[in-house]
């Protein structure tokens, strides 16, 4: 495919690593490192596979899981008398730190923010028109959204007889169809919007136009609680930089 | 109202940014008023506004005092279409916190403790006003360091930085 999405929403490996562990309720203490590399392998084959460009950090995060995972397998030299350091100790500790880091930062949006919870006098120029609805939904994660096209992708059908007369659709297409439907119905399911194609292809354009869609800020990606339904609405009235 | 509580009233309303309490007290001084005084007049100012319930109150942020609108309002003005600032990226909010514990902080170290390069987040935050350039690390490189702004604690409500929440324990992070 020869088109690449450039994207800088996404929060970087550790804290696609936070993520995982999180997911599989895991102890970070204790990380089955195992398990944590093969999921972090997956996603990033995944990610690798949209042609998404990958950040040279998640590769560097990745030889040090399988490096953290090559050593755990050695077996303890078991002369000395001294404890052998636990290969992970140096990545809990990072991960601690960016997590300690990640909370403040979410303790800060949790503030009473200037002109999004408080406003100063003035400042606020009215515009004409209708006042936008407000759902009562939550911002969904990066993290969720890949793993919700992972659940369509799974759903297709096996690959069938390669066609080479490939429908010519381009990302911008597919941008302004979902903009044009998403002004007539006012809202979509993330199934919706991806499931109803059933070619993998197309699956994977929709995809990236959702992306791009929410990285000109022009669509809002909503759920209905953790792990619930994905909705998209358009983004009117947050379009002003 | 006495004839002090009224001009500090006054002041503030008219003043843009949040108005520090030095320079009410400077403009304050010709008319022999003290600078305690000063202090008791803002404060009986602020209880009487928080006392009122009305629609907004007067808070001390960023070194100064300003009007602004009770928190519980947002929802109201949100039906005011107005143009209003994008919110940050997480990216941008994890760069931001960091800036703001470390700083002085030079962005290699904010590279580290977020594993990814921080280029994009950080320019978005200098064009934000939110985080400034304090000047130059002396060692191999001379890289800039960053701190952030006092418009940083307007945004964020802070009086100033030593009322950030503290870092919590590492030990109930995972809580």
């Amino acid at each position: 495919m020869d088109y690449e999405v450039k994207l800088d929403i996404f929060e970087g490996p550790l804290d696609l690593l936070l993520y995982l562990i999180k997911k599989n309720e895991l102890d970070i203490y204790d990380i089955p490192i195992a398990l944590v590399t093969r999921q972090y392998l997956e996603y990033i084959e995944l990610l690798k596979s949209l042609n998404l460009d990958l950040a040279g950090e998640y590769l560097v995060l990745a030889a040090t899981l399988i490096h953290i995972k090559s050593k755990m397998l050695l077996p303890e030299p078991a002369e000395t008398g001294e404890e052998e350091e636990d290969p992970r100790r140096e990545l809990v500790q990072q991960l601690l730190e960016y997590q300690a880091f990640k909370n403040a930062s979410q303790s800060l949006q949790s503030r009473h923010l200037l002109e999004r919870d408080v406003f100063p006098r003035g400042g606020m120029t009215v515009v004409e028109g209708a006042p936008p609805a407000e759902p009562a939904w939550i911002e969904v994660s990066l993290y969720e959204l890949v793993d919700a096209f992972r659940q369509v992708l799974a759903k297709l059908s096996p690959p069938e007889r390669m066609e080479i007369d490939i429908d010519r659709t381009s990302l911008a297409d597919r941008m302004h169809e979902i903009l044009e439907r998403l002004h007539g119905e006012r809202s979509l399911t993330f199934a919706e919007l991806l499931g109803e194609r059933r070619e993998r292809r197309l699956v994977v354009v929709n995809f990236l136009a959702l992306l791009e869609l929410v990285r000109q800020r022009l669509i809002r990606i909503f759920q209905a609680g953790p792990f619930g339904v994905i909705r998209i609405f358009l983004a009117v009235d947050d379009e002003h930089e | 109202m006495n004839e002090t509580k009224a001009i500090i009233e006054a002041l503030i309303f008219a003043s843009e940014t949040p108005l520090a309490e030095e320079k009410i007290a400077a403009i304050l001084k010709e008319q022999g008023i003290e600078r305690q005084d000063v202090r008791a007049c803002i404060e009986e100012l602020a209880a009487t506004y928080r006392e009122r319930q009305g629609g907004f109150i007067l808070q001390e942020v960023a070194g100064g005092y300003q009007f602004r609108t009770r928190p519980e309002l947002a929802l109201w003005i949100g039906k005011l279409k107005t143009t209003r600032p994008a919110a940050l990226t997480a990216a941008a909010m994890e760069t931001l916190a960091i800036v703001a514990y470390r700083q002085p902080v030079v962005k290699a170290e904010v590279d580290r403790l977020r594993g990814v390069d921080t280029g994009r987040p950080l320019r978005t935050l200098l064009e934000r006003k939110l985080v400034r350039i304090l000047g130059r690390k002396d060692v191999p490189g001379k890289p800039m360091i960053y701190g952030t702004t006092k418009k940083f604690l307007e945004v964020f409500g802070l009086k100033d930085l030593s009322e950030l929440p503290t870092l919590g324990e590492l030990k109930d992070l995972m809580a």
